[in-house]
């Protein structure tokens, strides 16, 4: 019985087990969706006002303190927005396939440990389980676009399913290597493994193998989450909006939801299983007194990691479709499946990862190179920055 | 009678009238686009008026495989606004407006033809001070139109943050111009025999602070972010290609034609209003990664220009500099009356040559007939060769390079 | 070339179709017969000579007033590989008027003689495509000709609101919705 149960039975003596049971799994799983479904919001909020840095304007500003309350004004708005049904609409499914596709985002949180006791489910084939339940949203993108009725939709959505079918393989295969690793395709068991501060994460085992994994499981992850640059279901300019060109108000918020829930759930993913978790990078940050830092730290890398993808789609134009699927295919899946063997190899012959090589030299490097970047980038603006100034005089 | 015979328009139809039902017109009936004659697999995709990358109302039919697409056919008119009948009904410098709501994302470009064009017909030569203060106007127009070519180009290809950068400076040269004649957009600036209104004081320096900007931070943070960029290089530079012949032949110009190799340029081939004072160079395309005329040479095109013509402003600042102010409209005829005669003229306008053929008729201060030759209309002339074969998303990009406006084409 | 010699080598070839030239004009042209004009415009193209591989513009001109009255077809053609220029033009009379495309020789003409035909009427005998380009496919007529009279009604809908109009509405007639009826081609029909 999980710890919510025993605090359950606790509370309710005398209830019949099933009972205990069935409400240990109910709450902490509607606590969990209502938490994450108001995540969009703040997502929204972020990309808008990053793009809007990016491209040398400010974003909202103007709804709420410094632009707050805008994306809720959005889902307002949409929330008020009359819901079209185009006339030769297959009406089942055009009405159950955003469903769909908000369930195959939300179905992952249940097993994403947010701490060592606080996960709604301890699945011991939680990895399988992200897995398996993150494919529902293509089923769900493929019955939209073919209940629309309407050709830009079908393209994209037959774009769509293509894409993240072949990208899928490259994203379970580095996944695979991390597994073999552990040993265990629970997800409290991986983050377990990863004990012992910033050293000890996965991303730097076996240096600088993992971190070849981890860039591929991000890159087949991006693609997963339909975000730029294999943006080409949804594609602005080319299809309209592909797949949701006939969804509009709520329903077209529902996709919206679901592209920002993939994005957080895929990022949770790679930083259960790449970053540590809920682990902190200094064992001593792990408490604050009585109280865990658990899902702080793991919130922490995942939001550090839906910026990131949020930076990359600001950044680059978006792929053709077969070049989508050179990269899917003739790139990264010999890269993962390589990966994949030479590391199910390794482990056999050092369980450990390189012991020291990775311990003293793979985070010093790794940090080393983002620090540079980070360096690069303040230098970036303040050149920029200094120029305006001499420009203006 | 399918539409493909060349017959003259039937009678108006006696009682209700529908849209759709005057036999022969259709273009939905024209041979090889007609329900019963494409392949079972084939499907007729319509990338209608409206639609987020066309640069306008231009409706494209695609005969499509999938993704590939077997056919392509434009269909333009949409914003047809009968600029050649409105021309024969103002006189000659009523035309002016008009011709600036034709290529609107240019406007400077388009009047300055139109009023070289009357003057060579009258034999009207303006002073150099009028000159060299239409040459910056044209090249800073240049500069602007090419950041909305660009811009889109990389927008349409999914690069959204180049054009907003883009359009920053594009702002700059709007004010610019707003403070020179109140206008950000249509203008009515080039007059015919002189310009609208003079250089204000502070006009120079501002330019000359604009032009700093650009040239050291945009122009290179373009080159670097968009046409750097490997992803933009795979989706345009295998594209589109154009033999310079078949570019020839379908009337390619500017860019475009420069983007296939060919060195001409109108501004160096056939100077005029000072052009020929100038030190630029013709930026053509390199074919650094791909066949030579793709549709990344012909942007390549586009981004190097940009920064030729920030040159040649900053010469005609330094040559308006030290000429004295002089009136502007000193050559300004009160009653624009030309002669019995005609003329064709051609400029080098951002999209191409830019060609007015106007007749006079010596009676009346109305022009007998005003034909634009638009660089955009015969550029779009060559789309539905070269969109054999490509995908879906090359349409886009091909579209893009061409870099139509349609009130251009349309008129 | 200048063009008096582009003029003399288009006469050697087609010597009695050129019925004018005009070397005092601002522009020189040269007026061709129209059932020459292909076979011009192919060897104007071809010969290595006049090498006349670009046709700038191709403009109709009416000219109702003219003894006899006619309709123009201009022809600016220019050479990149000379740098030359010249001007071609056919006479048509302004009912039913006919000539050969140019379509093959410069596949920008394509484009162009859509246009004349749209705007004109003149028909060029040969066009692979010639339908309306810029009018709606349905437009009846040919506006830029000098006789022509803005229709009052399109599609059943009032084209101009006139006076008489005005007062037929006060007198309590409908003004401005016409017998007419959308039908889009691609409605399902149960």
């Amino acid at each position: 019985m999980t710890a919510i149960g025993q605090l359950l039975h606790g509370l309710l003596p005398g209830q019949p087990d099933w009972l205990v049971v069935a409400l240990a799994g109910l709450i902490p799983a509607v606590l969990l969706v209502t938490f994450m479904a108001l995540g969009p919001l703040l997502y929204v909020y972020a990309e808008t006002k990053i793009a809007g840095f990016m491209q040398d304007r400010i974003g909202p500003k103007r709804v709420g303190p410094h632009g707050l309350l805008q994306t809720l004004a959005d889902a307002v708005k949409l929330l008020f927005k009359e819901a079209i049904f185009p006339k030769s609409a297959d009406k089942l499914l055009f009405v159950f396939a955003p469903c769909l596709v908000v369930l195959g985002a939300f179905l992952s949180f249940v097993v994403i440990p947010f701490g060592s006791r606080a996960q709604t489910a301890d699945l011991n084939v939680g990895v399988f389980y992200v897995v398996a339940v993150s494919s529902l949203s293509t089923v769900g993108l493929i019955m939209a676009g073919w209940a629309s009725n309407n050709k830009y939709a079908l393209f994209g959505a037959m774009r769509s399913a293509a894409q993240i079918v072949s990208y899928e393989i490259p994203a379970v295969m580095s996944l695979l290597a991390v597994v073999t690793i552990v040993g265990s395709l629970s997800l409290q068991d991986i983050v377990a493994f990863q004990k012992g501060g910033l050293p000890h994460w996965l991303l730097f085992r076996y240096f600088p193998l993992n971190v070849i994994g981890f860039l591929v499981f991000f890159t087949a992850s991006l693609a997963e989450c339909n975000r730029a640059p294999f943006d080409i279901p949804e594609a602005e300019s080319e299809l309209v909006a592909g797949f949701h060109t006939e969804y509009s108000g709520f329903f077209f918020a529902m996709f919206f939801m679901a592209e920002y829930t993939e994005m957080i759930v895929v990022s949770a993913v790679a930083s259960v299983l790449f970053l540590g978790g809920w682990l902190a990078p200094l064992p001593a940050l792990q408490q604050l007194g009585p109280i865990g830092l658990g899902p702080v730290w793991l919130l922490a890398k995942a939001w550090f990691l839906v910026f990131v993808q949020m930076w990359l789609r600001w950044t680059l134009p978006r792929l053709r479709v077969d070049q989508l699927m050179h990269v899917a295919w003739k790139v990264l899946l010999p890269i993962a499946m390589t990966l994949a063997v030479v590391i199910g190899g390794l482990v056999l012959w050092l369980p450990h990862g390189f012991g020291l090589w990775d311990r003293i030299w793979g985070w010093p490097l790794t940090l080393g190179i983002f620090a540079y970047l980070a360096y690069g980038i303040v230098r970036a603006v303040q050149w920029s920055r200094h120029r305006i100034q001499e420009l203006a005089a | 009678m399918s539409s493909s015979h060349a017959g003259p328009a039937p009678e108006a139809p006696k009682g209700p009238v529908s849209n759709y039902n005057v036999p022969g017109l259709r273009s939905e009936e024209a041979p090889g686009w007609r329900a019963d004659q494409i392949d079972v697999d084939e499907m007729i995709l319509n990338m209608g008026p409206q639609h987020p990358s066309t640069q306008g109302v231009l409706r494209i039919e695609l005969r499509t495989d999938g993704e590939v697409v077997r056919a392509a056919r434009p269909h333009i008119g949409y914003l047809h606004r009968c600029f050649e009948k409105h021309s024969e009904n103002v006189d000659y410098p009523g035309v002016v407006p008009y011709t600036d709501r034709m290529d609107y994302v240019a406007s400077m470009g388009n009047s300055l033809g139109y009023a070289l064009a009357v003057e060579k017909l009258m034999g009207i030569e303006v002073s150099p001070y009028v000159q060299a203060i239409r040459v910056v106007m044209a090249e800073l127009q240049r500069i602007a139109s090419h950041t909305i070519a660009v811009g889109t180009y990389g927008m349409d290809i999914g690069a959204f943050t180049p054009f907003l950068h883009l359009l920053r400076d594009r702002e700059k040269i709007l004010d610019l111009f707003e403070w020179t004649c109140g206008a950000r957009l249509l203008y009515n600036y080039n007059w015919v025999g002189g310009v609208s209104h003079d250089l204000p004081e502070g006009f120079i320096r501002a330019a000359r602070q604009f032009l700093r900007e650009f040239e050291a931070i945009t122009h290179p943070e373009l080159m670097d972010l968009l046409i750097g960029n490997k992803i933009f290089i795979k989706r345009t530079a295998e594209v589109g290609i154009v033999a310079p012949e078949l570019g020839i032949a379908y009337d390619l110009t500017g860019p475009n034609l420069r983007g296939s190799g060919l060195t001409f340029d109108l501004r160096k081939d056939e100077p005029y209003c000072g052009y020929q004072n100038y030190d630029f160079k013709v930026c053509v395309g390199e074919g650094q990664f791909g066949p030579l005329g793709s549709c990344f040479d012909r942007n390549w095109a586009r981004a190097l220009e940009m920064a030729e013509s920030a040159r040649i402003v900053s010469q005609a600042l330094d040559a308006l500099e030290k000429m004295e102010r002089a009136d502007v409209h000193e050559k300004v005829p009160k009653r624009v009356k030309p002669s019995k005669g005609e003329v064709y003229f051609r400029s080098e306008a951002p999209r191409g040559q830019l060609g007015y053929y106007i007749v006079a008729d010596g009676t009346g201060v109305n022009p007998y007939r005003v034909k634009v030759k638009s660089p955009c209309f015969t550029a779009m002339s060559i789309f539905h060769v070269l969109a054999r074969g490509l995908y879906i998303a090359d349409i886009i990009a091909l579209i893009g390079s061409l870099d139509v406006v349609l009130g251009e084409i349309d008129r | 070339m200048d063009a008096k010699s582009i003029h003399e080598r288009l006469a050697q070839r087609f010597g009695d179709k050129i019925t004018a030239f005009q070397p005092e004009a601002l522009q020189p042209f040269a007026v061709i017969a129209a059932d020459a004009i292909a076979d011009a415009a192919a060897f104007a193209k071809s010969d290595p000579e006049l090498a006349f591989d670009n046709l700038m513009c191709l403009s109709a001109v009416d000219h109702p007033k003219e003894t006899p009255p006619r309709l123009e077809v201009v022809y600016h053609l220019y050479s990149y590989r000379h740098r030359h220029s010249f001007v071609l033009k056919v006479h048509l009379p302004r009912e039913d008027a006919h000539l050969p495309t140019v379509e093959e020789t410069w596949g920008v003409a394509n484009w162009h003689e859509r246009e004349a035909f749209d705007l004109f009427g003149i028909v060029f005998d040969g066009h692979s495509d010639l339908r309306r380009i810029l009018l709606p496919d349905d437009w009846v007529g040919h506006p830029l000709r000098k006789d022509w009279q803005d229709p009052d009604f399109y599609n059943g809908m009032h084209v101009k609101p006139t006076p008489q109009m005005v007062d037929r509405f006060l007198a309590g007639e409908k003004i401005g919705v016409g017998p007419f009826d959308f039908t889009p081609p691609n409605r399902h029909v149960e």
